[in-house]
């Protein structure tokens, strides 16, 4: 928050950074036109590239340093501000950290005080405990959970103030590189000067970090779960993650945080989903790209990958609403039910979440296995009816033998997909960690678990919280696992025939 | 005379032994199977678009009862000078009284009977329709001291039974509503006051608590949406295209290309509820935005997206011929030039088909927004600017159709569903735009 509250005198700054760079970009045009004599045919590069190289150079490492000064001024501040806190200022129950938002909120308050005209700036600094600050921020609209202590308020006023404080040296800092940038490009711009070289490594250069970013994502998925299930590992101990048998969080500590009830739900569903996609999905595709007639394929196959478009929340809706209920109808109720039978209580269960999830999944496997088999060489087919088999004795024994690879791998990349599918499963499964081979029966998922703990009120630094990082991290290796080799599979797969 | 001989031999063109028969028979099950199998594919996907829309459509119509309405001016405004700020002290509590008396007098005055007490009578209407009729009041102080028709909100179990949701069996247990009052809406429904009619507050509206789904709306969600997709719009666009034209055009075969390679088909493939991980952690936990804001939800949905995005502008640039390129270098232009000033103007459509796709599909996920709070409350106030609506907490229309599914009133469930329609609409409209830019623009060379 605290970024967001001290916005108006940076927006000033970068709207000055950016006014100095409009600057910069006239006068160096100018500049490099007055050198050449006013013949734009002497200069090395066209005139605008001139004006280009000294915008860049003006606002370029300036808004750098900017963005970097507000990233890393928080954390710097928060550090030299937590060791303020003595120990005995943390409560029992209590952590430093959540000592320390208090001590942002006061800060905050104050600030929001300030600015609003309820206290001047000279009495937000003069503030005592024995004040009571508390009635003072309730009245600027900043609730307080308890009174503000001595240690907190104090702990408050250096953060306002080491605040401050960078607020000026930023400004200033900033606008010094703004200028220096601007002037360093001055001097440089005459007529020999190479400014399209320039421009253009740097517009290169921005190419390469917009294509790192990429790289970036990976580093921040993976370190953002790593430290937090580290964090998790301290409070819990490992063998029980891994090897245990129950899943019962208890917000009052002491909890159950096994993985493996959680593994077979999220497995079990998988494994009815590829049951009913594959079949389907391979057949569809074998239909479509060896026996259907081009009209036929150019109607069937978009039709059926609209299945793959429609947003997971439906599909989810649909378990809930509607396959759920069905499946009660048919598999429960006593007596009242269609097959007379009362295996199912609700409409949650594997089989549930399973079939839909297939039903999403049918038009993944197919038009992956589609492009597989046409990828695979006519000669191929030619050669099996000339020995006089049949269409699908050629499919079954030459096609597909051949296509398999690719098929597998559509079939893994298929898994990956069921593995980390969450609408339909948090709708659709239910809620109760278990291990039963009833797929009539409510089961939980990791996806499922990872929304129930990470959603509401959530403590960072209590094991119920931080299991969801642990689990996220095994679905994100689990997933990544199975692509990795299904690519692997794919593409040692094209080049028998490349 | 030579005798034919009458044994048949022992294979014949013109009938088949018995092996072909297994084997022909053996080729039209195995065609049968891909029909079958097509054909469950197309019927699951009819399946889900009837209980969409069968399900859906009854959320755009909704029950309202027509009332001749006394705006007394003792009520409203005891002063009488019309001046505003007075008039907003009367709380809802104040209309009450004024709709309990209309439908009174309307039940006195049709020849509909009915024995139920006034209170029990204005049960049939919702617990919004007074705020209604204020907000009402408020904006045409002029009319009061007269006599106007307003049309009521009726309250959602009065509209179930309209819709068929609500039956007489099933309110047995229903301390909403008894028999005697679903008698008054029938004789009301001869009338004519009580009707079902198109209901725009449904697209327009905001959500409502739980104790009123008649009142619940996408209006705000949907705003919620649309600055995500305006921050996904902003980012992913310029980045991806910028990463796929390194990649593409400039980037040398070495290792480092090769892992971001990689990297990227894999990150196409991750779970979006990692992406979800992701943002509450870096986003919320470290960097403090705050939670449920659009642009939060706008920055994962960046992250999520760019992949797609990248892919499909890479498969643009590459088909751009290669002499396109030569031409342009043989003339003098640098490198740089001749990818900015050609061969980019000529993949932009591929590009921008590449995009609307990505966005729909943006659009359209909801598992990350569960993760940064966009669900778990009601979002009722439409933002009022355009850093209210980046930094202010809201809803999207996924998240808001998952939060309907949640709650426990039956009512909630037609409003999820017509959600649903009209997140389809959205979806479906932004991909025949791509379609039809693919049509009019692409180029085969």
């Amino acid at each position: 928050m605290s970024n967001f509250l001290n916005v108006a005198p940076t927006t000033l700054l970068v709207l000055a950074v950016l006014i100095l760079t409009g600057i910069a970009y006239v006068s160096a045009r100018s500049r490099a036109m007055s050198s050449a004599g006013g013949d734009a045919r002497k200069l090395h590069s066209l005139p605008g590239y001139y004006g280009y190289n000294a915008a860049m150079l003006t606002a370029i490492p300036a808004l750098f340093v900017l963005v970097i000064w507000m990233l890393l001024q928080p954390v710097l501040i928060q550090n030299a501000v937590i060791e303020m806190i003595p120990a005995s200022a943390v409560s029992e129950g209590s952590s430093v950290n959540l000592v320390m938002s208090d001590v942002r909120r006061v800060a905050d308050g104050l600030n929001g005080a300030v600015k609003s005209g309820a206290l001047t700036a000279d009495a937000a600094k003069a503030l005592t405990a024995a004040d009571d600050v508390r009635s003072v921020l309730a009245g600027t609209g900043v609730a307080l959970g308890s009174d503000v202590t001595a240690e907190v308020l104090a702990a408050a006023q250096r953060y306002r103030g080491m605040q401050s404080t960078g607020q000026v040296l930023m400004t200033a800092v900033v606008s010094l590189i703004a200028i220096a940038g601007l002037l360093i490009a001055l001097r440089a711009t005459t007529k020999t000067f190479r400014a399209r070289n320039m421009v253009e490594r740097f517009v290169l250069s921005l190419l390469i970090v917009a294509a790192s970013l990429a790289i970036l994502t990976t580093v921040g998925i993976v370190f953002s779960m790593l430290f937090e299930t580290i964090n998790f590992f301290k409070l819990h101990p490992w063998q029980d993650f891994f090897l245990g048998s129950k899943w019962a969080p208890n917000f009052r500590g002491d909890s159950d945080l096994s993985i493996l009830p959680l593994l077979w739900g999220t497995l079990y569903i998988s494994i009815i989903a590829l049951l009913v996609a594959v079949p389907i999905g391979l057949f569809a595709a074998i239909y479509l790209s060896e026996y259907a007639n081009s009209k036929v394929r150019a109607v069937a196959k978009p039709l059926l990958e609209i299945l793959a478009g429609i947003p997971t929340i439906v599909y989810g809706l649909f378990a809930l609403l509607t396959v759920g209920p069905f499946l009660v109808n048919l598999f429960g109720r006593g007596e009242d039910g269609i097959l007379g039978v009362d295996w199912m209580s609700g409409a949650t269960s594997v089989l549930t979440a399973g079939l839909v999830m297939g039903i999403m999944l049918i038009p993944f496997v197919s038009s992956l296995s589609d492009d597989i088999i046409n990828a695979v060489p006519q000669s191929l087919r030619d050669g099996s009816f000339g020995l006089g088999a049949t269409h699908s004795e050629t499919i079954r024994q030459v096609v597909l033998p051949a296509a398999l690879p690719g098929i597998v791998g559509a079939i893994l990349l298929a898994a990956s997909r069921a593995i980390g599918e969450t609408m339909i499963v948090v709708l659709g499964a239910g809620a109760i960690a278990r291990i039963s081979p009833n797929p009539l029966e409510a089961m939980t998922t990791i996806t499922t678990r990872i929304v129930s703990q990470l959603t509401g009120d959530t403590d960072f630094a209590s094991p119920e919280t931080l299991v969801a990082f642990a689990l996220g991290l095994t679905l994100f290796v689990l997933t990544l696992g199975l692509n990795v080799l299904a690519l692997y599979i794919v593409r040692k797969y094209r080049e028998q025939y490349e | 005379m030579t005798d034919m001989p009458n044994a048949t031999p022992k294979n014949s063109l013109l009938r088949q032994d018995a092996r072909t028969v297994k084997r022909n028979r053996a080729e039209t099950r195995f065609k049968a199977y891909g029909i079958a199998a097509i054909s469950v594919g197309l019927l699951m996907l009819v399946i889900l678009l009837v209980t969409i829309i069968g399900r859906g459509t009854g959320a755009f119509q909704q029950t309202f009862l027509t009332l001749d309405v006394q705006l007394l001016e003792a009520k409203l405004d005891k002063k009488g000078n019309r001046d505003l700020q007075d008039i907003k002290k009367v709380s809802t509590f104040g209309y009450a009284p004024l709709m309990a008396a209309a439908l009174e007098k309307k039940v006195a005055e049709s020849a509909v009977e009915s024995d139920l007490k006034p209170k029990e009578m204005a049960a049939l209407l919702s617990k919004d329709a007074a705020a209604q009729l204020r907000d009402f009041v408020l904006e045409n102080t002029d009319l009061i001291g007269t006599s106007v028709q307003f049309r009521f909100l009726t309250n959602s179990r009065v509209d179930g039974y309209m819709k068929g949701r609500v039956t007489r069996e099933s309110i047995a247990n229903d301390k909403n509503i008894n028999a005697a009052q679903l008698d008054l809406v029938d004789a009301l429904v001869k009338d004519g006051a009580l009707e079902k009619r198109f209901n725009l507050a449904f697209i327009t509206g905001a959500d409502a608590s739980d104790a009123r789904p008649e009142a619940a709306g996408m209006g705000v969600s949907m705003i919620g949406s649309l600055f995500m997709m305006l921050v996904v719009l902003a980012l992913a666009l310029p980045i991806g295209v910028a990463a796929s034209i390194y990649l593409e055009e400039f980037a040398p075969k070495n290792l480092i290309t090769d892992i971001i390679e990689v990297n990227i088909s894999n990150l196409a493939a991750v779970p979006s509820i990692v992406f979800g991980i992701l943002g509450l952690a870096v986003f919320i936990n470290y960097m403090h935005l705050p939670n449920s804001a659009p642009l939060v939800g706008g920055l994962v949905l960046t992250l999520m997206t760019l992949p797609t995005i990248i892919i499909s502008t890479r498969a643009s640039l590459k088909s751009v011929p290669p002499s396109i390129r030569d031409a342009a270098l043989g003339v003098g232009a640098s490198k740089m030039q001749s990818v900015f000033h050609h061969v980019l103007p000529l993949a932009a459509p591929g590009i921008l088909t590449g995009t609307i796709i990505g966005l729909a599909q943006a659009l359209g996920e909801t598992a990350p927004l569960l993760l940064i709070g966009m669900v778990g409350f009601i979002a009722s106030n439409p933002p009022d600017g355009i850093a209210s609506g980046l930094m202010d907490p809201n809803s999207a229309m996924p998240a808001q159709i998952y939060e309907w599914a949640k709650r426990a009133d039956p009512a909630f469930y037609e409003r999820a569903w017509g959600g649903i329609i009209i997140l389809l609409v959205f979806l479906v409209t932004m991909n025949a735009i791509a379609v039809m830019l693919r049509r009019r623009f692409e180029r085969r060379w």
